[in-house]
């Protein structure tokens, strides 16, 4: 699978890159803790060194590495799982989901799935076009509640995972998009509807492949909303992270940009046929 | 105490002073969301279930659970009378409570029970039973149909299927956990 990945990304002119696992400052985010090493982390996500690589003018980067973070242990979640990262100057984050459709496509291929998978008694088609669907059409469909509602009770992610994710990519795979603009961290918002995010997340068979973003370039509103997102933290009373001074500083250098990161691991669980993310690795944490 | 992080199938925690076994656990979190600890929990004392969802800053009381020795007494308009042999202290158990058990409950006989804080939930019994056959039917030899066991009552009025040599008046030994046959009791 990872053999056929490659192939795509290196078939289309994609730059392979590697960058360091272990670094002074992850990204604060709300809802992701690092786990340290040293004075230093291990990364939570690539993303902020490969676009210090966009900003030092690589226009089309791919990397499959290992992301770590703490506490996430579940049928679907690792503390230590494997991440492919792909980026595109220029570009905005519909690139992407045309990037999804032809690339889980071809890696079924190679494994002579052909043009269907079967997840867990779902048969979803992989002929694209793929579904796409706003945050706020999905609530509407499914929630009974509207995504302000949901907001407003600071319900938004018991109703995402309890109501609307399990009717996410049931036939085809779904690309779930235009996410409220609050939650979209890295995400630059809609130039005609300030109200939502460029970010989507791909679903099949009810389980969240991918996040991407078209990526948020301006330096200044990037450093609100990470000293937001460190407030928060201080508010949950979770590790304070310093912040990536040098990857700010870079961004103002960035070009538009579109950025994407999908689980590995999930990937692997759904061309597989495996119900855990326990099935598709060699070792668990718990068998070490 | 227990954080939401902690829990997991089979733990037994207390809410609004119910205790609660966790009968299902997943770890969720939605893309850039916070995490959520989706369980199924069953209620120990009237067996409803439900599904919930908590989040990593919620907190549970542990359920303060112990089980007794206590002797089997009499059984009277549905309740069972139980007495604990160190303070003579009794209590009642319903036969929902009691269960599967019920078939079970020789006179005197020695059980654990499950207490949460002071509320019985449910006894368990020794795994084998010896009892004596109070009704069975000869057994016909060459009778083909039947196949190779037959219909008995036990003392307690429990039915089940034994070898055709069992005779009434023998006594035989039960697994109290599936129900069945074991063996033969000399004497």
């Amino acid at each position: 699978m990872t053999r056929s990945i490659r192939r795509f990304f290196l078939d289309q002119g994609f730059l392979e890159c590697e960058t360091p696992l272990r670094i002074p400052a992850p990204a604060p985010e709300s809802y992701i803790d690092a786990v340290a090493s040293g004075e230093w982390f291990l990364q939570t996500s690539p993303e902020l060194c490969m676009k210090r690589l966009l900003a030092a003018g690589y226009p089309k980067i791919f990397q499959i590495c290992k992301c770590f973070r703490a506490g996430e242990r579940g049928a679907f979640h690792l503390p230590e799982f494997t991440m492919l990262e792909w980026y595109r100057t220029g570009t905005d984050y519909r690139t992407l989901m045309d990037d999804c459709e032809g690339l889980i496509a071809y890696a079924a291929g190679e494994l002579g799935l052909g043009g269907a998978v079967s997840w867990q008694g779902k048969r979803v088609a992989l002929l694209p076009p793929w579904e796409r669907i706003t945050v706020r059409e999905a609530f509407d469909r499914y929630a009974g509640l509207s995504v302000e509602e949901a907001l407003g009770r600071g319900c938004f992610d018991e109703i995402m995972v309890c109501k609307v994710e399990p009717h996410l990519g049931m036939e085809r795979p779904v690309f779930l998009c235009e996410y409220p603009a609050e939650l979209g961290a890295l995400a630059r918002v809609n130039a005609e509807n300030p109200e939502v995010a460029e970010r989507f997340e791909l679903y099949i068979a009810g389980l969240e492949l991918a996040n991407a973003f078209s990526e948020l370039t301006d330096a200044a509103e990037q450093r609100r909303r990470f000293e937001k997102a460190s407030r928060d933290r201080r508010l949950q009373n979770c590790p304070a992270y310093p912040l990536p001074e040098r990857f700010l500083t870079a961004l103002s250098r960035m070009p538009p940009s579109a950025g994407i990161a999908l689980g590995i691991d999930r990937l692997a669980m759904i061309l597989a046929d495996q119900a855990t993310i326990d099935a598709v690795v060699a070792f668990t944490p718990e068998s070490l | 105490m227990y954080t939401a992080s902690d829990l997991r199938k089979g733990l037994r925690i207390k809410i609004d002073n119910d205790p609660y076994i966790v009968t299902e656990f997943n770890f969720v979190k939605p893309g850039k969301g916070q995490a959520l600890y989706r369980c199924k929990l069953k209620n120990m004392m009237n067996g409803n279930q439900f599904e919930r969802t908590f989040r990593s800053v919620d907190i549970f009381e542990a359920a303060d659970m112990q089980e007794k020795k206590m002797q089997y007494l009499y059984q009277e308009e549905g309740k069972y009378c139980f007495m604990d042999n160190q303070n003579y202290e009794q209590v009642f158990l319903s036969a929902d409570q009691v269960g599967e058990a019920q078939n079970f409950l020789l006179d005197n006989i020695e059980v654990e029970i499950l207490f949460f804080e002071d509320r019985p939930l449910g006894i368990s019994l020794p795994n084998f039973i010896d009892v004596v056959v109070t009704k069975a039917d000869p057994w016909a030899k060459g009778d083909s149909v039947s196949g190779n066991t037959k219909p008995v009552t036990v003392q307690t009025g429990y039915q089940l299927q034994v070898p055709p040599f069992i005779e009434e008046g023998e006594k035989i030994r039960i697994d109290t956990r599936s129900g069945e046959y074991l063996t033969r009791v000399k004497g």
